[in-house]
């Protein structure tokens, strides 16, 4: 919303359908989520690289969202290098910092930055208004589909909604700070967000209702796997598979079990 | 409180994503297919709440409202939550993916808590009932995911116990200040639109 959007492109990624992508995307995040060693992980980024690379996402997007996600892993590179136990390598004052932490520290890095490098190139660029529908067509229950379509749909109402409550108490100088006015403040604003929500669901449940809504949206456009797809799916299948191999040889015969 | 991708072990995220679908499985089960729209709609009213920053001491935090959500949607929690944080991976790649069953679990359980225990207190006649229930579910909701938040870092190796320890700290001063805007919030309803509250079945 605050971010440039990835939805709208026309690579190679982008015409693939959907439902392929967001398949292709759990299994590579789950397939990198499982990694232990710094060299499969390292050959995890460089595969996300590259798949962020052929979606041809803007860099700016790119760097933008990593930045925001890597404050927790700064908040980590503080705390782990002191707190794992191991060889010591480095002395700071009463604090020792550890090899094994600073491993540590380097994989989180690396495969945290690689799993969202990968739904960023996968399914970031799949636009919400397919969304819903994807998640119909892979057997989603349809209470959810319709949740998740219904609450997208919203989202920029509710948004606009709150802009105006926001700036109506910014124009009788409402100024926040860590007191009881503004949090009883902002709980009245919030309050009439809520009402304002529950008013409007309640109205969209009834026209829904007058136009024959039986509990899940048609829709007329077919998802068809083609040619293209699989040539994609395979295209990241296969390196998804030599990481596995990478990261087994790197574990090397002691490490399988890990 | 999200835990980011790349940090537990494939076992955890199983775990977590075991539950966090069987919670959300659950919650569909029990929303009545005439709540479902309005179920919808209040995810994305609280998609909105999350992204309002509130000042708080030196810093601003982010709300996050669990113990309303829980009080409003009762068991529909589980999947407005899990939309709200699929949203949230789709939109700015906050949280992730594979760490969704975790996260949807670790917020979504301390809501249906505030839901069971303190929906009773809130809707009661007594004004003082009313606002230490609000107080509760706002405060409770918190500490009890930073708990779940800490206890999952702890799980993934003693190296996470320093770090899990300052998020379970960091969240004290967040329920303090939720428990207040709870207590706001509900009151405002309970005067404008008190059936929100008192006529919830599921």
């Amino acid at each position: 919303m605050t971010h440039t959007s990835f939805s709208s492109g026309h690579s190679l990624i982008h015409r693939t359908d959907p439902r392929v992508r967001l398949v292709l995307c759990l299994g590579l995040a789950m397939v990198m989520a499982g990694l232990n060693t710094l060299m499969g992980a390292s050959f995890a980024l460089l595969l996300s690289a590259c798949l962020a690379y052929s979606a041809g996402l803007p860099l700016r997007g790119v760097s933008q969202r990593l930045l925001l996600v890597n404050g927790f892993i700064a908040f980590l590179w503080i705390m782990l290098p002191f707190s794992a136990s191991g060889e010591t390598v480095l002395q700071m004052g009463p604090f020792q910092a550890t090899r094994e932490g600073i491993e540590l520290a380097g994989l989180i890095t690396l495969k945290s930055n690689s799993i969202l490098l990968c739904i960023m190139a996968l399914v970031a660029t799949i636009p919400m208004a397919d969304m819903g529908q994807t998640l119909a067509s892979l057997r989603v229950p349809d209470k959810f589909a319709v949740m998740f379509i219904l609450c997208y749909r919203y989202l920029h109402l509710i948004r606009e909604e709150y802009r105006r409550l926001a700036s109506a108490a910014r124009i009788r100088c409402f100024r926040p700070g860590t007191n009881r006015h503004t949090y009883r403040t902002y709980g009245y604003l919030l309050g009439m967000l809520l009402v304002g929500s529950y008013e409007r669901g309640r109205r969209v449940h009834q026209a829904m209702r007058l136009r024959a809504f039986q509990g899940r949206f048609y829709s007329l456009r077919r998802f068809v796997i083609r040619g293209r797809d699989l040539g994609v799916a395979l295209g990241i299948a296969l390196p998804a598979l030599a990481l596995i191999v990478v990261e087994i040889y790197a574990r090397g015969p002691a490490g399988l079990m890990g | 409180m999200h835990i980011s991708e790349g940090i537990l072990p494939l076992y955890l995220l199983g775990a977590g994503a075991v539950l966090g679908l069987a919670g959300t499985a659950v919650g569909l089960k029990r929303t009545k297919q005439d709540e479902v729209p309005l179920a919808g709609i209040m995810a994305a009213a609280f998609f909105v709440a999350s992204l309002i920053h509130v000042p708080l001491g030196p810093t601003s935090v982010h709300l996050l409202l669990l113990g309303l959500v829980g009080l409003l949607t009762g068991w529909a929690c589980f999947p407005a939550i899990l939309i709200a944080l699929l949203l949230q991976a789709m939109f700015f790649q906050y949280g992730g993916l594979t760490v969704l069953g975790v996260n949807t679990l670790n917020m979504a359980l301390p809501a249906l808590l505030a839901y069971l225990f303190c929906s009773p207190m809130v809707r009661s006649a007594k004004q003082p009932v009313v606002v230490a229930g609000a107080f509760i579910a706002g405060a409770g909701s918190i500490l009890a995911a930073g708990l779940l938040t800490a206890i999952v870092l702890a799980l993934a190796g003693e190296a996470f116990l320093p770090a899990a320890k300052t998020v379970l700290a960091a969240h004290i001063p967040v329920a303090a200040m939720e428990g207040i805007i709870t207590v706001a919030v509900v009151g405002f309803i309970r005067r404008v639109k008190p059936e929100m509250i008192t006529t919830r079945s599921g």
